[in-house]
């Protein structure tokens, strides 16, 4: 692979590492004072919604999208400009009931766990990356969305593909939104 | 992309998360401080690997530490250390004057007490960088009116 201008993409790498490194650490250390691993899944989730709280307004801010007439546009966004936008992935979306308001969001490659070989030994049920779900709901809870994300599938605990599955609990205010059919 | 965001966000929450559960006193501040250094140590380690894989040798230690003000600090803060001070014998001062973990949070004297909590990990993030660049070192940090900080970097001659 040619490397055009010297210096640059490699900062550009690393700024990223910096937060995947920051994470490592994070759980890292949560690892060492909690000994359940749901504590440590709890946790990392409260983090992340905190986060998500935050993170939304830069999102809205940065991305100019506009209002969402559907969960199946809101999931899309996440997945194609906000998942694009701060770790530079696209997953999948697939919809997983008839009702339209379960979802799943694939990834393909997940930049947070590039460092990371393998789960510790007896932390089997850790979900590595728990404050990705945090960050959606809270995101999501900010925009007036209630919504449960959890990690349905995750290839550090042994499954094939990591597979976070978003359900919107409540139904869009109807002032607002027009409900897709 | 946006990473800076992200990491500004999660750098809060680490902070926030670690005194939250810790119960009052300054012992416990102490083990806070302590704890978020010892997280920057880890990835200030991790972080320079990844940097200096295709870099030249270093000179001497000023070289090192012209390295960190540069290079390092762009990266990671996006701007260079606007000054850097030593008495060549061991000590460096970095002063940073638009600390880009403190903009965010005052521009003055209020949540003056407060700094010392989100300068805790820089000052890991340096030492942990120093450590294996073959340095060991003591790095403080100290604001007296946020943005700006100083970080001092006290090398610890074996």
């Amino acid at each position: 692979m040619s490397r055009p201008a010297p210096r640059k993409p490699e900062y550009h790498k690393i700024n990223k590492d910096l937060f995947v490194l920051t994470y490592g650490a994070l759980v890292a250390q949560l690892c060492k004072d909690y000994e359940k691993d749901e504590d440590v899944n709890t946790y990392l989730d409260k983090m992340g919604y905190g986060i998500g709280t935050r993170l939304v307004e830069d999102f809205l801010a940065r991305s100019c999208v506009g209002r969402c007439h559907s969960y199946s546009e809101i999931t899309d966004i996440i997945a194609q400009v906000a998942f694009k936008m701060y770790l530079g992935i696209t997953p999948s979306v697939t919809c997983n009931n008839s009702s339209r308001n379960e979802f799943s969001l694939i990834l393909d490659k997940n930049p947070l766990v590039e460092f990371v070989e393998e789960l510790p030994a007896g932390r089997s049920s850790l979900c590595y990356c728990n404050l990705l779900c945090g960050i959606i709901r809270g995101a999501l809870e900010m925009v007036h969305l209630a919504a449960d994300v959890t990690f349905l599938q995750d290839r550090l605990r042994g499954d094939s593909v990591t597979e976070i599955g978003i359900t919107f609990l409540k139904k869009l205010d109807e002032k607002k939104y027009r409900r897709k059919k | 992309m946006a990473d800076e965001a992200l990491f500004l966000l999660l750098h809060n929450e680490l902070v926030s998360g670690v005194y939250k559960s810790a119960e009052q006193g300054e012992v416990e501040n102490g083990r806070c401080i302590t704890k978020l250094e010892n997280m920057g140590f880890r990835v200030g380690q991790g972080l320079i690997e990844r940097f200096t894989k295709d870099t030249a040798r270093f000179k001497d230690e000023l070289d090192i530490m012209k390295f960190i003000c540069k290079d390092f600090w762009t990266t990671v803060f996006k701007k260079q250390i606007d000054n850097l001070r030593t008495n060549h014998q061991g000590i460096y001062v970095l002063q940073d004057n638009k600390f880009r973990l403190l903009t965010q949070m005052s521009a003055g004297k209020q949540y003056l007490e407060h700094a010392s909590k989100y300068l805790a990990f820089t000052c890991g993030l340096i030492r942990g960088g120093l450590s294996n660049l073959g340095i060991k070192s003591i790095v403080t940090a100290e604001v007296s009116s946020m943005p700006a900080c100083k970080f001092q970097v006290m090398i610890q001659k074996s």
